[in-house]
Parts: C-alpha cells; sequence; structure tokens
C-alpha cells in the first residue's frame, strides 16, 4: 500500500523529533519493519492471499459436488481439498485479518504511536508465510497433504495419516506460536499504552473486542499446541495419549481439541463484532445502544466458550448429564449474543441510515448471523443433534457464521478503513456490487446446504446420493458466483490504492473515535505525543 | 521508563499463562481418566479386583455378553468360548478367550476391555484378565486365555444384562515380540 508510506504527512506537528522519518526503501522495508502499519497492511495481504488459496480449494469442492457422481478428482485429493480448505480458511485467512485490523486500527484507535512489542509483533508475522508454505507444500509431498479433516481427530491423524502429517503438526505449532505472540502484543498496548483518560470503558468496541480475544487466544492456543504436541508423540515416541492400544483413547483427542477448538470460533467472530459495532453507529449516525451491555455481553460469550466445548461431541457416547449440561451451557450463549443483535438493531432504530459499503455488509452480517446462530441453537438440541451432527446442516450453520460473520465483518472493515488506510475513496459502485454478488451467492451456496443436511447429505464426501443432485448445483452455482466475486475484491482494493477520491480525515460523517483525528492516508508515525481524550 | 517496565511484567504473566494453558492441555490427560473413573463413564474397568470374594445374591441373575473384535489391521482369531453366561451377582466366573495367530510371524497383542453399559462399569470386577498382560503369539500358535470376574451385589437393579466387549490391537510395533521370546527361552 504505497500511499500509506508519504512521509510529507508524518509529525502532524512534530516534524522536529529525531525520530520522525519515513520508511526504509525497498524489500528489507518489509522484512525488517515493526511499524505496526506495514504490519498490519502485510497481516491483511497475507489473509487475502490465503483466502484466495482457501477459497479456490472450496471452488473445486463446489466443481465436484456440481453433480453426483465422481468427475473431477479423487476421494483422496478431495479429502485434501476439505481439510485444507477449513485450515487455510480458519488458521490463515480469518484470524491474520483480524491480527492485521488490530495491528492497523489498535494503536490509531486508542491513541498510541505503536504497538507495544514491535520487533515480537514483526516475528509473529513472519512466522505465518513459513507456517504456510509448510503446511501447502505437503499437498506437492508423497501420500499428499492432511486429509483428516480440519479438526484432524485421531486415529485418523495419527494411525492412519499421511507422512506429511508431521509438517502438519510444525505448521500448527508455528502458527499458534504466531498468534500467541500477536496476542500478548494486542494485550500490552491496549493495557499499557492507552491515550491519557482513555479508560477502559471508554474504549471503542473493536478495541474491547480485540482484548477480550487476545485472552482467549492466550488461553486456548497453548492447548492446540499441546494437543499437535500429543499427536507429534503418539506418531514418533511411541506414546499412547489418543491410542486405545497402548491404554489411550481417541475420545481424549476430541476434548482436548475442542477445548481448543470452542474458544476458537469465538475469536474468529469476536473481533467482527467489535467492527460491526463501529460502523453501525456510523452510518446509522446514532451513538451505539447499549455499549456497557454489549462489553459484559462480549465477556459472557468468552467466558461460556469456555465450558461448552463437548457439543461437538455428542454423538461420541458422553453420559447423558453431560449432553444436558453442554446442551444447556450452549443455549445460555443465545442470552448475550441476543443482547448484541437486539442493541445493533437498537443502534439502527430511527437513525438516519445511509447504505455504503461497510454499512451494507454490516447489517447483511446482522441478519445472517443472526440465521447462523439460529441453527446453531437447533444444533445445540443434543437430541436433535444425533441427526444433524456430521450432515451439511452442520457445514451450513458454520459457513453461515463463519461467511457473513466473521469475513463480512472483515470486507466491512476494510471498506471502512480503506479511506483512512489509503487516503483514497474506493470506487462506491464497485463496492456495491461486490456486496450484492458476495450477498446474493453466499446464500446461493450455503443456504440450500440446511436443507441437503436436514435430509442427510454427510459432510465430507465427494459423491451423493441423486436425491440431493438439484440443491448440490445451486449450491455450487452460488459457491462460484461468491469466488469470482471476491476478485472483484481484490480490484476494487488495487484501484483504490492507486487513486480515487481524496479522502478527508475523517470520510463518514457519522463515525467516531480518534483514528478520525489523524489525517487520510494516515502518517507513518501517528500520536507520538499522546492524544487528550475527554 | 514505568511504561516498558509494566509492558515487560505484563509480558511475562501473560507468557506464564501461556506455559501454564501448555501444561494444562496435558493435564487434561489424567483429568480425564479421573473424570472417567469417578463417574462411571466411557465403559472403562478398572485394574484387578482385589477385596476379595462376595456372598452370592441368589435373588437375581445377570445375563453377561461377551464380545470380541479386532482393531484395524489385526489378523488374529480372537473370541469367547461361550457367547453368553447368566451369573448371580457376587458369583465368581470365569470365561475363557481363544486367540490363534495365522502368521508366519510372532506377534504381540493387547486387548483392551469396556463394559456397556457403562454405569455398570464401577460394578464389574475382574480378579484375573489376560487383559492385564500382554500376549505374545508365536506363528500357529494358539491360546485359551481366562479372565475371571464377578458383577458387584450393588449394581444397579434396572441393569440386567451387561456387554464385556473385548479390542485385540497388534502392538508388534511398539512391543517387539523377539525379546520376550528369548526371554521365556532363557528361563529354563
Amino acid at each position: 500500500m504505497s500511499a500509506v508510506i508519504d512521509p510529507g504527512h508524518a509529525g502532524h506537528g512534530h516534524a522536529g523529533h529525531d525520530h520522525h522519518h519515513g520508511p526504509a526503501k525497498g524489500l528489507m522495508r518489509w522484512v525488517l519493519t515493526t511499524n505496526h502499519k506495514d504490519i498490519g497492511t502485510m497481516y491483511l495481504w497475507f489473509s487475502f492471499a490465503m483466502f484466495l488459496l482457501g477459497g479456490s480449494m472450496a471452488m473445486v469442492i463446489r466443481a465436484e459436488l456440481f453433480q453426483p457422481g465422481l468427475q473431477i478428482v479423487q476421494p483422496e485429493f478431495f479429502n485434501q481439498m476439505t481439510t485444507m480448505h477449513g485450515l487455510i480458511m480458519v488458521f490463515g485467512a480469518v484470524m491474520p485479518a483480524f491480527v492485521g485490523l488490530a495491528n492497523w486500527m489498535i494503536p490509531l484507535m486508542i491513541g498510541a504511536p505503536d504497538m507495544a512489542l514491535p520487533r515480537m509483533n514483526n516475528f509473529s508475522f513472519w512466522l505465518l508465510p513459513a507456517a504456510f508454505g509448510m503446511l501447502i507444500s505437503t499437498l506437492f509431498m508423497e501420500g499428499g497433504g492432511p486429509n483428516f479433516g480440519w479438526t484432524f481427530y485421531a486415529p485418523l491423524s495419527t494411525t492412519y495419516a499421511p507422512e506429511s502429517v508431521t509438517f502438519f503438526i510444525f505448521a500448527v505449532h508455528l502458527m499458534g506460536i504466531s498468534s500467541i505472540m500477536g496476542a500478548i502484543n494486542v494485550v500490552a498496548t491496549i493495557l499499557n499504552l492507552r491515550a491519557p483518560g482513555m479508560t477502559l470503558m471508554k474504549m471503542p468496541l473493536f478495541v474491547w473486542t480485540w482484548l477480550i480475544t487476545a485472552f482467549l487466544l492466550i488461553a486456548v492456543m497453548p492447548v492446540l499446541a499441546g494437543c499437535v504436541t500429543m499427536m507429534l508423540m503418539d506418531i514418533h515416541f511411541g506414546t499412547s495419549f489418543f491410542s486405545a492400544a497402548g491404554g489411550g483413547d481417541p475420545v481424549l483427542f476430541q476434548h482436548v481439541f475442542w477445548f481448543f477448538g470452542h474458544p476458537e470460533v469465538y475469536i474468529m467472530i469476536l473481533p467482527a463484532f467489535g467492527a460491526v459495532s463501529a460502523i453501525i453507529p456510523a452510518f446509522a449516525r446514532k451513538p451505539l445502544f447499549g455499549y456497557t451491555s454489549m462489553v459484559y455481553a462480549t465477556a459472557s460469550i468468552a467466558f461460556l466458550s469456555f465450558i461448552v466445548w463437548a457439543h461437538h461431541m455428542f454423538t461420541v457416547g458422553i453420559p447423558l448429564t453431560g449432553e444436558l449440561f453442554f446442551m444447556y451451557a450452549t443455549m445460555l450463549i443465545a442470552v448475550p449474543t441476543g443482547v448484541k443483535v437486539f442493541n445493533w438493531a437498537s443502534t439502527m432504530w430511527r437513525g438516519s441510515m445511509t447504505f455504503e459499503t461497510p454499512m451494507l455488509f454490516s447489517v447483511a452480517f446482522v441478519i445472517l448471523f443472526t440465521i447462523g446462530g439460529f441453527s446453531g441453537l437447533m444444533l445445540a438440541i443434543a437430541p436433535a443433534d444425533f441427526q444433524y451432527h456430521d450432515t451439511y446442516f452442520v457445514v451450513a450453520h458454520f459457513h453461515y457464521v463463519l461467511v457473513p460473520g466473521a469475513i463480512f465483518g472483515i470486507f466491512a472493515s476494510a471498506y471502512y478503513w480503506l479511506p483512512k488506510w489509503t487516503g483514497h475513496m474506493y470506487d462506491e459502485t464497485l463496492g456495491k456490487l461486490h456486496f450484492w454478488m458476495s450477498f446474493i451467492g453466499m446464500n446461493m451456496a450455503f443456504f440450500p446446504m440446511h436443507f441437503v443436511g436436514l435430509a442427510g447429505m454427510p459432510r465430507r464426501i465427494p459423491d451423493y446420493n441423486m436425491m440431493f443432485a438439484n440443491f448440490n448445483m445451486v449450491s455450487s452455482i452460488g459457491a462460484f458466483m461468491f469466488g469470482a466475486t471476491q476478485l472483484l475484491f481484490l480490484f476494487i482494493v488495487i484501484k483504490c490504492i492507486r487513486g480515487g477520491k481524496p479522502a478527508a480525515a475523517k470520510p463518514w460523517d457519522g463515525a467516531e473515535g480518534l483514528e478520525w483525528t489523524v489525517p487520510s492516508p494516515a502518517p507513518y508515525h501517528t500520536f507520538t505525543t499522546p492524544p487528550e481524550v475527554k | 521508563m514505568s511504561e516498558a517496565l509494566s509492558t515487560r511484567h505484563l509480558v511475562i504473566r501473560l507468557s506464564l499463562v501461556v506455559v501454564g494453558m501448555f501444561g494444562f492441555g496435558f493435564a487434561l490427560v489424567p483429568i480425564y481418566d479421573v473424570m472417567c473413573q469417578a463417574f462411571g463413564i466411557n465403559g472403562k474397568t478398572a485394574g484387578a479386583y482385589e477385596a476379595g470374594l462376595q456372598s452370592t445374591d441368589e435373588s437375581r441373575q445377570v445375563r453377561v455378553q461377551f464380545l470380541a473384535t479386532n482393531a484395524a489391521e489385526m489378523v488374529w482369531e480372537f473370541g469367547p468360548q461361550a457367547d453368553e453366561v447368566l451369573v448371580h451377582p457376587g458369583d465368581s466366573t470365569q470365561m475363557l478367550f481363544v486367540a490363534y495367530n495365522p502368521t508366519d510371524k510372532p506377534m504381540t497383542a493387547q486387548a483392551i476391555p469396556s463394559v456397556a453399559p457403562s454405569k455398570a462399569a464401577a460394578y464389574f470386577h475382574k480378579t484375573e484378565c489376560f487383559c492385564f498382560t500382554q500376549q505374545v503369539l508365536q506363528p500357529g500358535e494358539r491360546i485359551e486365555m481366562p479372565v475371571r470376574f464377578i458383577v458387584d451385589r450393588d449394581l444397579p437393579a434396572d441393569v440386567r444384562h451387561l456387554t464385556l466387549a473385548y479390542t485385540l490391537f497388534d502392538i508388534t510395533v511398539r512391543k517387539p515380540p523377539v525379546a520376550q521370546a528369548t526371554l521365556t527361552r532363557a528361563a529354563p
């Protein structure tokens, strides 16, 4: 993003200080940078590259499922595609996108000059290309890449895994280290670098949701690291954590994995909650309704996420009391989530709303995420889950919370802050086109999956019964549409970087927050003198 | 500067949390076993029962069924001599399982027991079981392996029927039989 590096703007009144200089030139600028804006930009580009890669794998999956029978790929490769699609989207696209947004926006929002630990910030970014380079290289190895699903249940991922599983394990280790360092950095920045007068309860909600997300990351990424370490030991060092033959238990794997996995799904959605809580008030031209309740609701969701993990495991044979506990605890999450949806709706109520692209994505987020939440409630009903488990209904559910949830949240954030990042307005017409194509494509792709799932179509299988053919064809057409549309997004972003209508410091008249007090594009160094927050 | 210092303290504390949670992941392993035992879930049975004989409860009978399964890639013939027995709670009963190694290689096997319904697992005591040790069979060798068990008198009245299932795993790679075979040869 060349437009953000204009040193002419640097200093914003303090240009006399000797450390006010622009970025270094050339490639080494990006390798060695400790600037939060540079690192944020790299995170966002990396995430987008992974989004396109994981998306292409989804296209392979949908092309194979276009018709019943096996046409395009072999089942072995299909399994690798479903696995890698999940892993890349979760760890490579969604999580780094939010870390990128955090890097860019948190210092600007709290009036800090940079992240608290800039060198660690650089390291945590550069671990990611290494991790994903390693993960993706497994596809070209003898025996193929991971084919056991993104949840990598043992013994599929241990006893029956392809040889390349060790590379997968180390890739997960690297991603974990990167996420943990990123999270520690975010916590340290938020707790120590806030501008004077910026009390915790004055922080923008994006900062709040990221603070809570960072604590979730610190709590559960080590458990994931432990989980893959146990796999590593089972595979190479003769232990039997998950092998019944040696006295271990494969069900234990699921407990350890989902103890990480359930908080992980909130890690992928809470920052989107925060972004949408900034965007909706801006375009409704009203302050956010129920700020305090939003903070408490986010914290409650985070807490509850630790005690619901076994709802992913209703069918493994957990005792009845366990099913009841995890069922009720899961349903309880609907309460704080309902508070949030209520607050977003109340913010829009009688606001003077306009529907620029960020707002379109945010409104779609509220509506479609709620649909995903409702199918989640259906899945939470333990006796009903025996029917839904491992069907396309589950696929529909988590794509409804992740695509219009996490991904739309990221798109909304990107459009909302692109003027601040680049100094140019994006092309509103193209942005709206991107929104509507994504909206229609995504619903076409995922809504029919509810029906085929309820009718019993199992997930992760390259072939299916003739009776599901029509719905699957609709799903595939929708998916191709959604996928192709993302190239339009790439075009819009590049066009916005290269030029466009110059953006004012505050291009959205209803927007609130410190990030709009610095010029657009944001100078390389901002808030070297902390702003006063009243 | 105090800001740098407080950042350092924070990083140290957060890193301790990270280390602690990494340990917690491993602590889940014993916690899982303790929970399964405490709540009698998962059908896991305890080790050898040594509390002595119980008096027989003649007033009721329990049907104990036996199930023998080979884990994937296990080639032994493996099964109980009878599919089921009727026992009185408190009685000590023996059942023989037969294993046969049809291959031309010595192999080691481990049987893993499981009791269903899982709430009965805590009331099913094994005083002797081939699952307490590993079995080494020479090529073509056939053995009879005993399990001796007591169904506890306190077994809930609604359980009239329980299943003892064994899954036999090939652990030749893990415990090569060669060492043990030489050991047995050396002994006499």
